[in-house]
């Protein structure tokens, strides 16, 4: 019975080695260790041995039981290592190939600078309001302290509605709109649609956009006109960017200023660009004129402000070049998807 | 505002470079957009004076000349020119010369003949006939009077002049003049103004015998009359031609000139009236009476405007105040007389009266922003002092001033520390007094008297103002956030709108940005019935064009219009959304758009596509985008009556019985009308009600402890009921336990029969309690299949 063992265990080691795939190793697995196999047969035949020699045949089957379970798990797990790695193989890709990406759509430009813009301004205490876009002769001028006959409204040509309604040329009413309705401390900031009669060309547009500031509160000054709008270039361009405020007129605003940049291309020497002066301009701004406040109802002895406004396709035609203003209405999606 | 840099000298001893004083002038506030160096167009062209005219010995058609051009010897220079004679004085390119065109002139010889420069004719000068009216065009150019032998010529052609650019705002109608400007200079280089008060030496007669002056409108504060007998009209000198050439006037004769040189000096419009055209020596300054009609200058008959000013005489007018002047007193070659009006005439009524006339002149142009009163006198003066010293005319003596309510002047106090702290500034009150002193605004006593030509200071602001300017804006310390602190920050609707459009663009939509604009053509293009509600839209009183004439009252043409241009350039996909602004007027009683009140205004998210899947696709995406901005109680109806829709592929997006979107496939007719060709779909949806509807706070409901059973519903209908009907049939029964209804199938065969489809379903059902039974999933199923046949004719399909 030993020597039986021993070949049975000697002989099923080599089946083993030799099988090549899992249904081998399970016939193997079956024909040794199962109820009917031959290790089993052997061992049912106990029963006639010397009860001195059970232990030891005992012992000895157990051990060749275990050899064999060993060896067959063994085997199994070298054979899923291989057919793991074929399968690797198999599945190997060129991952060169492009990749299959869902389309996401872009952000038009004007879109992207009004984001950042308005971004930069809550960040610093606004807050963003909104209004008509079709509005009142009163908030659009009358109250900006722009009468009827007023030189002012030639240089804004109006789309009139009726006498006493336009399509609004400035976002400038906002601030009548909101000091209307707002107690002081203000910060808002008002961008939106605008309007003028001018024909559509390259540098024209009778839509376009702008966005308007408004600070009402004790004791502002010039100075934190300056400062607010000098933090505003920086964020928006970068932190070396110079500015410089010139005096100007607008009827709503006194004292008035235009707000220059200087300029990208030629660092303020001068060029075709800024048309020699070295700086361009980009805002309208001033402290709020003391008649605008009395028409709201605010007291200019206890309040001061500022205001400003400036236009957003210029300074999105800056940002990224764009040199005709009709392709950001035109919305060819080649442009747009530059974005 | 042009201005040449002379004639500012002529009144400040102003010495810098000219970048340096443009950008002085600038900082204080008056605009230099640029400046131009006339002379820059040659150099080394010198005075000569001909000396000796002799043939050329190989050459017919050349003379050989001896010039003095200042040195100690004469110059040879040869020429084909036919118009010289010995002593001409004439411009002389010397060797070295550059002229206009980037010609440089050499020493040469000519058929074996030394030429050692050239002469120039005007339009090698690059200057015109306009400028030099003696001069021959195609000879050499030959001063009237002797010069300076070798002296460089530009002097004496006017051409040593810088002529700046200014950008004047229309508060200050006083610096569109020389002296106002010349003012601002001496302000803002802290220099004085070297003032010039006119004089006229010889008058005769006595001007009351001649002319009386009636005032019968209000809108005319002053008229100040002079008069010129025994005037000879001619050209005036050069010096004053080209004055008014640097300052972009053309000169007509002397005494038109002399109005315009005035104007152009003291910034008071000036007008000539030949003064034998007055019938019964008398001006009346009246506005036009109804149907009257006038032919100006300019040769155009014109009818006037109601209310408009005009100057007349007994029996017509004989100009529009402040506009132009009139035919029919027009100064000739024969005028032996003249009468000079320094008028101050209403703005607002000038303005109005040029703009119904389509005419804007140098004149109006100053009147509209509001002048001076004062300015009149000086003015007036200052025209007859030209007429004595141009030999004009004799000036006859006295004037006639009717100026009923003389202006007053205004005095302001100085509160120092108001403006001081509108600045943000530490000024003492000296220094404050010093710098409204250098604006003229002279300081007494903390009292400021503010110029008559400076009605735009009306209160503290404006002092503040001239003490920041004259102080230097870019001196003030910028400081931040002062006042107050403020929350910044987006509303929950401006965040929301934000969401919508990242969502968008996460679906595959990139931003569109169109105008607001449409025509009423469009309302056909989209063919719209003639009693649509969309055909009513606010309109513009004063359109760009036909096309442009409308607010539009829908967002599906701007879209569509899009869709197109990039359909023509052979997109082969368009994904777009916009989120902008429709608007529709408010309705009067009779139905008809209120123009007296302002529109609503729907601020619409529009989504359009093409070659990106069918309609499911672009509801998919308006579904999608529901959910994640949770939107609810919105339901998707059939629209069979849009008429700019397909009629079969489009849906209403409903809340309640409101409609608030419209999602589906543009009408193939329609879409052809802009030259579409393939299926367009489209959704507008008023995104205020998109906020209206989305939950905004969010409670987190436990998750389910239980497991959820299934069961799958095969349903046999007719074909015409729509799917949402059967899901609501089920929703409606199904109780607390039915967790979720999704169709997954429909299903069409002839097996099915005529007009019918299978419709399957799969339900999700769960009790929160315990694991559902058997027995409770089969009594929901039961439940809603009897509604389903109750509803809808639907049965199991077995």
């Amino acid at each position: 019975m030993k020597e039986q063992l021993t070949s049975i265990l000697e002989k099923t080691l080599n089946d083993i080695k030799a099988a090549e795939s899992f249904e081998a190793l399970d016939s193997i697995r079956v024909n040794v260790l199962g109820k009917k196999g031959e290790l089993t047969a052997i061992l049912k035949q106990m029963g006639k041995l010397d009860p001195e020699m059970r232990p030891v045949i005992g012992a000895l089957a157990n051990e060749v039981r275990q050899t064999l379970e060993t060896a067959l798990e063994e085997a199994k797990a070298v054979m899923t290592e291989k057919a793991t790695t074929a399968k690797l193989v198999r599945e190997a890709i060129d991952v060169t190939m492009p990749g299959t990406a869902p389309v996401i759509g872009k952000k038009h430009p004007t879109s992207i600078v009004l984001d950042e813009i308005c971004d930069i301004f809550t960040g610093i205490g606004f807050t963003i309001a909104d209004g008509p876009e079709v509005e009142l002769d009163y908030y659009n001028f009358e109250a900006l302290n722009i009468p009827k006959g007023h030189p002012a409204r030639d240089e804004q040509d109006t789309f009139y509605i009726s006498d006493n309604i336009v399509l609004r040329t400035q976002t400038s009413p906002m601030q009548i709109r909101t000091m209307e309705n707002k107690k002081p401390p203000i910060r808002i900031l008002a961008p939106g649609r605008v309007f003028r009669s001018d024909a559509l060309d390259a540098t024209h547009s009778p839509v376009f956009h702008q966005i308007e500031g408004l600070v009402v509160a004790k004791g502002i000054t010039m100075g934190d006109l300056k400062g607010t709008l000098e933090l505003f270039a920086k964020r928006l361009y970068d932190e070396d960017t110079k500015v410089r405020f010139r005096p100007h007129h607008f009827p709503f605003t006194e004292p008035s200023a235009e707000m220059d940049v200087q300029c990208f291309k030629c660092g303020g020497k001068g060029c075709s660009l800024c048309k020699g002066e070295g700086y361009i301009e980009i805002l309208g701004c001033g402290m709020v004129h003391p008649k605008v406040l009395e028409v709201c109802g605010i007291d200019p002895d206890e309040y001061t402000g500022f205001a400003f406004g400036m236009g957003l396709e210029r300074l999105v035609m800056r940002k990224y070049k764009i040199d005709d203003i009709r392709l950001l209405s035109e919305n060819d999606v080649r442009f747009l998807n530059q974005f | 505002m042009k201005l040449p840099y002379k004639w500012i000298k002529e009144y400040v001893d102003v010495n810098v470079d000219p970048k340096t004083y443009a950008h002085k002038m600038t900082m204080s506030g008056s605009k230099v957009e640029g400046y131009e160096c006339l002379g820059d167009v040659f150099s080394n062209v010198v005075m000569g004076r001909v000396e000796e005219i002799k043939q050329h010995p190989a050459a017919d058609r050349l003379v050989v000349c001896q010039v003095n051009v200042g040195k100690e010897e004469n110059i040879q220079i040869c020429t084909a020119a036919t118009n010289l004679k010995t002593g001409d004085y004439i411009p002389v390119a010397m060797h070295g010369a550059k002229l206009p065109g980037g010609i440089s002139i050499k020493k040469t010889k000519m058929r074996g003949e030394e030429s050692n420069g050239m002469f120039c004719s005007i339009a090698e000068l690059g200057v015109t006939l306009n400028d030099f009216p003696n001069a021959i065009e195609d000879g050499i150019l030959v001063f009237d009077e002797p010069t300076n032998l070798g002296e460089d010529v530009k002097p004496y052609m006017g051409l040593d002049e810088i002529i700046f650019e200014f950008e004047i705002t229309p508060n200050r109608p006083d610096c569109l003049s020389a002296i106002g400007l010349a003012k601002e200079t001496a302000a803002t280089f802290g220099l004085p103004f070297k003032g010039h008060e006119p004089e006229i030496k010889e008058t005769e007669g006595d001007i009351n015998d001649y002319i009386s002056v009636k005032i019968e409108s209000d809108l005319c504060a002053r008229y100040t009359g002079a008069l010129v007998k025994d005037v000879k009209i001619e050209p005036s000198p050069m010096w004053m031609r080209q004055r008014l050439r640097d300052c972009g006037i053309r000169p007509i004769n002397n005494i038109v000139d002399i109005t315009n040189y005035v104007m152009l000096e003291y910034g008071q419009p000036m007008h000539a009236f030949d003064y034998s055209c007055i019938t019964d020596k008398e001006i009346v300054v009246r506005t036009a009476k109804p149907g009257e009609q006038i032919e100006t200058l300019d040769g155009n008959m014109r009818d006037l405007p109601e209310n408009a000013l005009v100057i007349a005489d007994k029996v017509r007018a004989i100009g529009v105040a402040g506009v132009m002047g009139g035919a029919n007193s027009e100064i000739t070659e024969n005028t032996k007389m003249i009468a000079f009006e320094a008028g101050n005439f209403n703005g607002v009524s000038v303005r109005n009266t040029s703009r119904k006339l389509g005419m804007r002149t140098e004149a109006s142009g100053r009147f509209e922003k509001g002048l001076d009163a004062e300015k009149t006198m000086p003015a007036i003066k200052r025209a007859l002092e030209l007429v004595e010293m141009l030999g004009a005319g004799k000036v006859v003596g006295g004037l006639t001033d009717v100026y009923p309510n003389p202006k007053q002047q205004r005095v302001l106090p100085v509160e120092y520390d108001k403006i001081n702290a509108l600045i943000g500034i530490e000024l003492s009150n000296e220094e404050i007094d010093k710098y409204l002193n250098m604006v003229e605004c002279f300081v007494e006593n903390g009292m400021a008297k503010i110029p008559f030509y400076r009605d735009d200071i009306e209160r503290t602001a404006d002092l503040a103002e001239e003490v920041a300017r004259l102080y230097g804006y870019d001196m003030i310390p910028s400081t931040i956030n002062a006042g107050e602190t403020t929350q910044g920050g987006y509303t929950d609707a401006q965040k929301f709108e934000k969401n919508i459009k990242t969502l968008s663009m996460g679906l595959g939509y990139s931003e569109m940005m169109t105008l607001s604009f449409i025509g009423e053509k469009v309302f056909d293009k989209l063919h719209l019935a003639e009693n649509d509600a969309k055909r009513i839209a606010t309109v513009i009183m004063n359109p760009l064009g036909e096309d442009q004439k409308l607010m539009r009252t829908t967002s599906v043409h701007s879209a569509l219009e899009i869709v197109a241009r990039n359909y023509n350039f052979n997109a082969p996909m368009v994904k777009l959304f916009e989120i902008a602004k429709t608007y529709s007027p408010k309705l009067d009683e009779n139905g008809k758009a209120d123009m007296s009140v302002l529109p609503d205004e729907y601020k619409i998210l529009t989504m359009a596509n093409y070659g990106a899947g069918d309609f499911f696709a672009i509801k998919g995406a308006v579904e999608a985008l529901f959910k994640a901005l949770s939107i609810k109680n919105f339901t998707f109806e059939p629209c069979k009556d849009n008429v700019m829709y397909h009629p079969g592929r489009t849906a209403v997006i409903m809340t309640g019985d409101k409609v608030f979107g419209t999602i589906g496939q543009i009408h193939p007719v329609v879409a052809k009308e802009y030259g579409i060709d393939t299926e367009v779909y489209m959704a507008e949806i008023d995104t205020a009600v998109m906020f209206q509807l989305h939950e905004g706070e969010k409670v987190y409901k436990a998750l389910p402890k239980f497991p959820a059973a299934t069961r799958d519903l095969a349903l046999l209908v007719n074909e015409d009921v729509p799917v949402i009907h059967l899901e609501n049939a089920i929703r409606e029964v199904g109780g607390k336990m039915l967790e979720d209804v999704k169709l997954f199938d429909v299903f069409r065969h002839e097996k099915l029969g005529e007009g019918k489809k299978s419709v399957a379903f799969s339900l999700t059902l769960r009790n929160s309690d315990h694991t559902i039974t058997d027995e409770e999933v089969d009594k929901v199923i039961r439940k809603a299949l009897i509604n389903l046949e109750k509803k809808c004719g639907a049965a199991l399909r077995s």
